[in-house]
C-alpha cells in the first residue's frame, strides 16, 4: 500500500473557482485510476490561491495481473470474422487457441495482462488530468503559447509535485517536469521546499506560512473575525460566502479590524455592507445599544494574507480605500434625494424594458393599473389608491445613482427614498418588498398593498413575455418567468387569495386591445361576433371584425370567456367572408391570444405541480384534480387536492378507487357510451338487492357530493363518496353486469356510468395510481 | 536657468517623495529587465493598451518587451479639478512582455519593491479580474493587484487581440501611477502629490489643465464638428486599410475612439446610438489589426515555422 501526493502549483486561482477545481481534480483522478484498474479509497483534496493538492492513501503499488478469455468464431469461419475478432481483442491470429465447444472447433483469445506499477499509471494519468481539467475560463501563457495547442490552465501552471510513497512519479507536461520541490508563502517564505511525501506535505507548508487546508483557513477567518469584533465590543455580521472567498484569497489569513468615520453611518446600512463586501471583501460589524437594539457599527474586518510587521499600516490603507468607496456611496445617497421618486420615475421613459415590450415607464403604467384593479375587485384587500401609488413609484429607483452602482439594492433603495420623502409607510414598504418572493424560500409579503404590487409586477411580466412569444423553453428562462410564477403561486397560497387566473389573462388582453385603440394604431379594430348556422346544421360563432365602438361593452359581456373557447374557428372561411386585412383587424391577434392564454395557464399549472411535488404532494392526485379542467383558482384547487390526499389514504378511499377502476374498465371493455341523461329511469325489471342498494346509495351520495363540491366543502364531498364504497363492492360481488337480458345489461352499464360520473365529479380517479 | 540648476545640490532619487522619481525608478527597473523604454504615443487615447507597442505588437510571434508611460484621456471622468481622485487626464505605466516570462509575477513584485512598497509591510493580493475590450476584439485573463485593499495594477495575459489568438501570449502590466504615488506619498488628493523634489506639485502641473479640459469636454466642444471628425477618421481609416498601411489606419481608429468619448462627454449620444458607435470603432480597430496581421503574416511565418496566424 502506498500514499500518493499530487500538488499542482500555479499563479493565483480565482477564489470562486477553487471549490469546483477540487471537485474536478477528484473526478479526473478517479476517472484515470478507474480506467487503469486501480482502486482508490478516500481522497483528501485541498486548495489555496496558488495550489491544488491531493492525497490518496492506501493505493496499491501494482495492479493485479488480469487473465481474460474471449470466445471467438468457429474454425473455418470467414477470414473477415476471425480478423475482426483478433483486432477487437488485440491479439494476432497465431496467438489464438482452438478449443472444442459443443463438438465444434472454436477460436479463443487468451489475454494475459500483466500487473502494472501504479507509479507508471499515475505518471500517465497526471498529464491527462491536466489536459482534461475543466475550468470556467482557462488560458495559455509563456513561450509554449506560440502554438494554440499549448497547455491551458486557469492561470500559468508553475510546478508539479508528484510523490508515491516518497518517490517522484516522473512526468512532463508542456516542458514542466514533476518533482518534489514546491514553494511556500509568496512573501513569508523564500526559496524552494523539498517535500518527502504525503505525510510531511501539510506541515512543511505550514512552516512556510501556507495553510494548505482551505477549511482550516476558513475556520481561522471565521473565528478571527468573531474574536476581533468581540475585542472591539461588537459582533461580526456572519457571512459564510465571504469567509470562503477570503479563504480562497489567502494562504496565511490574518483578520484585522478597522474603523471608518461615523458620518458614513448616515447612509443605509445595506449600502455600507454591500460596498464593504462586494468591492473590498470586508466583513461588517454590529453593535448593541443598551436598549437591546442592534445597528451597524463603524467597523470593518479585512483579511490580510500576511502577518504584517505593523498591522496598523495595513488596516489604515484599507480604511482609506473603504472611505473613498463610502464617500461615493454617500454622494449617491445625497444626490438621489435631490429629486423625488416621482421625478426619478420620469427617467424610466428612457429605459427599454424589452425591445418588443416598450419602456419601463410603459410597464409601470400597466402594473399600476393592475395593482389598482386587484384591490378594487377585492381580490387583494388593499387600498387601491395606495397600491397604484406604490406601483407607480416601484421602479423609480432603477434610475438612481445608487442602484446603478449596486443593482442588487433595487427596491430597497426605493423604499428608503420613499420613506425619506414622507410617503405613507404602506407605499414605502411596498416599493421595498415588491420584488419578493425571489425564488423559493424567500419571505412572502403579506402587507396587502405590497401583495398587490408584487403580484401585479410578476403577472405583468408573465403576460407580456408570453404575449410576445418569449416564454421559457427547455432550460432557458432568460426573463425568470418560472421564478415569477412560483412567486405568484407562493403569494396566493400564503395570503389565501382567490385569483381568477383566466379572468386576469383576459383582462391583460383587453388592456392590450384598448392600448392599441388608444394609440389609434388600428382605427377599425374591434371584435364582434355573430351566431351562425351552417348548411350541415352545425351552429357556432363567427368572430367578426367590425368597426370600433369606443364604448363597446363587448368585453364586459359575461360570455366573453365562452367566446374565447370557441373551437370551430375556420380561418379561411372568415377570410372569404371578410376579405380585408384580417391581421389588422384583430382576428389574427385574437387567435394568437387564445393560444397564449392556454400556454400561460398550462405554464401556471406546471409550476404548481412542480411546487406541490416538491412540497410532497402526490403528483397523480394533482393530476386527478387538474384533469377536471376549468379550475384556475389555486386556493380551491389545493383544498381539493388536500382533501383527496387524505381520503385516498383511508381504507374507504383505496377501495372506492378499486371499485371506480373496475367500473371504468368494464365500461371501456364494453365500449359503452351511456346516454346523456342517466337519471330517473325506472327499471323494467326488479333490481337485485345489491343493485338496488347501489342505486339508492348513488341517489343519496351523488347530489351530496356535487353540492359539497360547489360549496367547496371537499372533505364532505369525499365523505359522501365514501358511502358508495360498500354498495359498489357488494354490487360487483353479487350482480352480473353482462346479463343475457339486454335490458338488464344496459341498465347496469348505465348504473356504472352514473357511478363513475359521480365519483369523477370530485376528481378524475382514473389518474390516480394504485 | 542652467546655472541655477547646476548650483542645486544633487538630490538622490526617491520614489516615495516624487512622482517623477517613481516613474524614473520604474524606467530603470524595466530597462534593466530588458525592456525597450518608449515615450508616450503622440495621440489622445483612453488607455495605454491602445499604444501600438501593446496592440499591434501583441500580434505575431516575435518577442517584444517594452515599457512606457501613456497619458490617458477619459473625458467623462473630468471633475473640473474638484475631485481629489478623478481626472480626465492621467498617466498609466504600461509594461508589455511577450512571450509572458515564467517569473513575470516576481518581476512585477520586485518593481513594487523598487518604488518602495514592501510586501511584508503591505498586503499585496492578486484578485481575479479579467479584461475584455470589444473595441479591440481583445480579451485576457488576469488580476487586479491590491495593495492594502487598493487596486494599483491591472495584470493581464492577453489571449486574443484584433480577433486573433495571441501566439505567443503577452503579459501586460498597467500601473495606475497617480494612485500608486498617492499611496506611497501618503496624500489624500492627487493635486497634493509632489511631482519632483523641488517643490512642484501635481496640482501645479495639471490643475489648470483639468479645469479647462473638463470645461472643454463637457461644455465647449462643437458637437457638429465632432460628428464630422468622427466620420472623417472613419473614412481615413478605411482609406489607409485599402492602401495597406494598417498602422496609419489604426491611428485613425484611435482618433475615432477618442472623438466618440468626447461626444459621450457632451451627452449627445443616446443609449441606442452608443452601441452603434462602439460597433463602428470596433470595426475600425479590428480592421486595422487584421490588415496588420495579414500584411505581416508571411514574414512571421517564414521566421517562425511553428507559428500560424489562425
Amino acid at each position: 500500500m502506498a500514499d500518493f501526493l499530487l500538488e499542482l502549483r500555479c499563479e493565483e486561482i480565482p477564489a470562486r473557482m477553487q471549490k469546483g477545481a477540487r471537485g474536478e481534480l477528484e473526478k479526473l483522478l478517479r476517472r484515470e485510476m478507474d480506467a487503469a484498474g486501480v482502486e482508490v479509497g478516500d481522497l483528501t483534496i485541498w486548495s489555496t490561491p496558488r495550489r491544488l493538492a491531493l492525497i490518496a492513501r492506501g493505493l496499491p503499488t501494482e495492479t493485479e495481473a488480469v487473465h481474460d478469455e474471449a470466445k471467438g468464431p468457429p474454425v473455418g469461419a470467414p477470414d473477415q470474422a476471425v480478423d475482426g475478432f483478433c483486432r477487437k481483442n488485440g491479439v494476432t491470429r497465431d496467438q489464438l487457441e482452438v478449443r472444442e465447444v459443443k463438438g465444434r472447433e472454436t477460436y479463443f483469445a487468451v489475454i494475459e495482462k500483466p500487473g502494472q506499477a501504479v507509479a507508471d499509471l499515475l505518471a500517465a494519468a497526471i498529464p491527462a488530468i491536466i489536459r482534461d481539467f475543466s475550468w470556467p475560463k482557462s488560458m495559455r501563457w509563456g513561450a509554449a503559447s506560440i502554438s494554440s495547442e499549448s497547455t491551458r490552465w486557469v492561470r500559468p501552471l508553475s510546478g508539479i509535485v508528484a510523490l508515491l510513497d516518497g518517490e517522484v512519479v516522473p512526468c512532463v507536461t508542456d516542458g514542466l517536469a514533476s518533482g518534489r520541490v514546491t514553494r511556500g508563502h509568496r512573501f513569508h517564505s523564500d526559496g524552494e521546499i523539498e517535500i518527502a511525501g504525503a505525510d510531511d506535505y501539510a506541515e512543511k507548508l505550514r512552516d512556510a506560512c501556507v495553510l494548505v487546508d482551505h477549511e482550516e483557513r476558513a475556520g481561522i477567518i471565521r473565528e478571527g473575525a468573531r474574536k476581533a469584533a468581540k475585542a472591539a465590543g461588537l459582533t461580526v455580521v456572519e457571512d459564510e460566502g465571504l469567509v470562503v472567498e477570503n479563504a480562497g484569497l489567502t494562504e496565511w489569513p490574518v483578520p484585522l479590524l478597522g474603523r471608518f468615520e461615523d458620518d458614513f453611518l448616515d447612509v443605509p446600512p445595506e449600502t455600507i455592507q454591500l460596498t464593504a463586501r462586494v468591492n473590498q471583501k470586508y466583513f461588517v460589524c454590529e453593535e448593541r445599544a443598551p436598549d437591546g437594539t442592534t445597528s451597524l457599527a463603524n467597523a470593518f474586518i479585512c483579511t490580510a494574507n500576511i502577518a504584517a510587521e505593523d498591522p496598523a499600516v495595513v488596516v489604515d490603507g484599507n480604511r482609506k480605500v473603504l472611505a473613498a468607496r463610502l464617500s461615493d456611496a454617500r454622494f449617491f445617497w445625497e444626490l438621489d434625494q435631490k429629486k423625488t421618486l416621482d421625478e426619478h420615475a420620469k427617467g424610466l421613459e428612457r429605459i427599454t424594458f424589452h425591445e418588443k415590450l416598450g419602456t419601463v415607464a410603459d410597464k409601470v403604467d400597466r402594473v399600476a393599473k393592475l395593482a389598482r384593479w386587484l384591490c378594487e375587485e377585492g381580490i387583494v384587500k388593499g387600498d387601491p389608491d395606495l397600491a397604484e401609488q406604490a406601483a407607480r413609484l416601484c421602479k423609480a429607483d432603477l434610475v438612481t445613482e445608487m442602484v446603478s452602482e449596486f443593482p442588487e439594492l433595487q427596491g430597497l433603495m426605493g423604499g428608503y427614498y420613499a420613506a425619506k420623502e414622507g410617503l405613507p409607510q404602506e407605499v414605502s414598504d411596498a416599493i421595498r418588498d415588491h420584488y419578493k418572493p425571489v425564488g423559493q424560500g424567500d419571505v412572502v409579503p403579506t402587507a396587502p398593498v405590497t401583495v398587490a404590487v408584487s403580484l401585479a409586477d410578476k403577472l405583468d411580466n408573465l403576460f407580456q413575455f408570453f404575449m410576445a412569444d418569449l416564454h421559457p423553453t427547455g432550460s432557458k428562462d432568460p426573463f425568470a418567468l418560472r421564478r415569477a410564477s412560483i412567486g405568484v403561486l407562493a403569494s396566493l397560497e400564503r395570503n389565501q387569495i382567490r385569483l381568477p387566473l383566466e379572468r386576469l389573462v383576459e383582462r391583460s388582453y383587453r388592456e392590450l386591445i384598448y392600448d392599441w385603440r388608444a394609440e389609434d394604431r388600428l382605427a377599425c379594430l374591434s371584435i364582434g361576433r355573430t351566431a351562425y348556422k351552417s348548411d350541415d346544421g352545425t351552429e357556432g360563432w363567427y368572430i367578426v371584425p367590425s368597426p370600433v365602438d369606443p364604448d363597446s361593452d363587448l368585453f364586459e359581456d359575461p360570455d366573453f370567456s365562452k367566446l374565447l373557447l370557441i373551437e370551430y374557428y375556420d380561418y379561411d372561411d372568415t377570410r372569404e367572408l371578410y376579405d380585408y386585412e384580417l391581421q389588422d383587424c384583430g382576428v389574427f391577434e385574437f387567435l394568437r391570444f387564445v393560444a397564449y392564454r392556454e400556454a400561460l395557464l398550462d405554464f401556471f399549472a406546471d409550476r404548481l405541480k412542480v411546487q406541490q411535488r416538491e412540497a410532497g404532494v402526490r403528483h397523480d392526485l394533482i393530476d386527478a384534480v387538474f384533469a377536471l379542467g376549468g379550475e384556475d383558482d389555486l386556493v380551491r384547487l389545493l383544498a381539493r387536492v388536500k382533501a383527496l390526499q387524505s381520503f385516498i389514504e383511508t381504507d374507504n378511499g383505496t377501495n372506492l378507487l378499486a371499485g371506480y377502476k373496475r367500473a371504468a374498465n368494464i365500461l371501456k371493455k364494453e365500449e359503452w357510451s351511456a346516454p346523456e341523461n342517466l337519471d330517473g329511469k325506472d327499471l323494467s325489471y326488479t333490481a337485485e338487492t345489491a343493485e338496488k342498494a347501489l342505486i339508492d346509495a348513488l341517489a343519496d351520495a351523488a347530489p351530496k357530493a356535487a353540492s359539497a363540491v360547489s360549496e367547496e366543502r371537499f372533505e364532505d364531498a369525499m365523505a359522501a363518496l365514501a358511502t358508495l364504497r360498500g354498495p359498489i363492492d357488494a354490487f360487483f360481488e353479487d350482480v352480473t353486469v353482462n346479463d343475457s337480458d339486454p335490458n338488464k345489461r344496459e341498465a347496469r352499464l348505465n348504473l356504472l356510468a352514473r357511478f363513475t360520473k359521480a365519483v369523477g365529479n370530485v376528481a378524475d380517479f382514473s389518474r390516480i395510481e394504485g | 536657468m542652467d546655472t541655477q540648476l547646476q548650483s542645486t545640490p544633487t538630490i538622490a532619487r526617491d520614489p516615495a517623495r516624487s512622482f517623477q522619481d517613481m516613474i524614473l525608478t520604474l524606467h530603470d527597473f524595466w530597462a534593466a529587465a530588458g525592456c525597450v523604454i518608449l515615450q508616450p504615443y503622440d495621440m489622445r487615447m483612453g488607455a495605454g493598451t491602445f499604444h501600438t507597442a501593446t496592440t499591434l505588437r501583441a500580434l505575431g510571434p516575435e518577442p517584444w518587451n517594452a515599457a512606457f508611460v501613456q497619458p490617458c484621456r477619459r473625458p467623462t471622468d473630468g471633475r473640473y479639478g474638484e475631485n481629489p481622485n478623478r481626472l480626465q487626464h492621467y498617466y498609466q505605466y504600461q509594461v508589455i512582455l511577450k512571450p509572458s516570462p515564467a517569473d513575470i509575477q516576481e518581476l512585477y513584485l520586485d518593481s513594487l519593491k523598487a518604488i518602495g512598497i514592501d510586501p511584508l509591510k503591505h498586503d499585496i493580493r492578486f484578485v481575479e479580474d479579467d479584461w475584455e475590450s470589444p473595441t479591440l476584439g481583445a480579451w485576457g485573463l488576469g488580476w487586479e493587484v491590491w495593495c492594502d485593499g487598493m487596486e494599483v495594477t491591472q495584470f493581464t495575459y492577453f489571449q486574443q487581440m484584433g480577433g486573433f489568438d495571441c501566439k505567443p501570449v503577452a503579459g501586460e502590466l498597467t500601473y495606475g501611477l497617480e494612485r500608486l504615488a498617492m499611496y506611497i506619498q501618503g496624500v489624500d488628493s492627487v493635486y497634493d502629490l509632489a511631482f519632483n523634489q523641488h517643490g512642484v506639485s501635481y496640482g501645479d502641473v495639471f490643475l489648470e489643465n483639468e479645469k479647462q479640459m473638463s470645461k472643454a469636454n463637457f461644455e465647449v466642444f462643437d458637437t457638429d464638428l465632432l460628428f464630422k471628425k468622427f466620420e472623417m477618421a472613419e473614412m481615413e481609416c478605411r482609406n489607409q486599410i485599402a492602401n495597406n498601411v494598417p498602422i496609419a489606419a489604426y491611428e485613425e481608429a484611435i482618433e475615432a475612439s477618442h472623438i466618440f468619448n468626447l461626444l459621450q462627454a457632451r451627452g449627445v449620444i443616446s443609449v441606442q446610438e452608443r452601441a452603434s458607435y462602439i460597433g463602428r470603432v470596433r470595426d475600425l480597430a479590428r480592421g486595422s489589426c487584421e490588415k496588420y496581421a495579414e500584411l505581416k503574416a508571411p514574414e512571421w511565418a517564414e521566421k517562425y515555422p511553428e507559428w500560424s496566424l489562425v
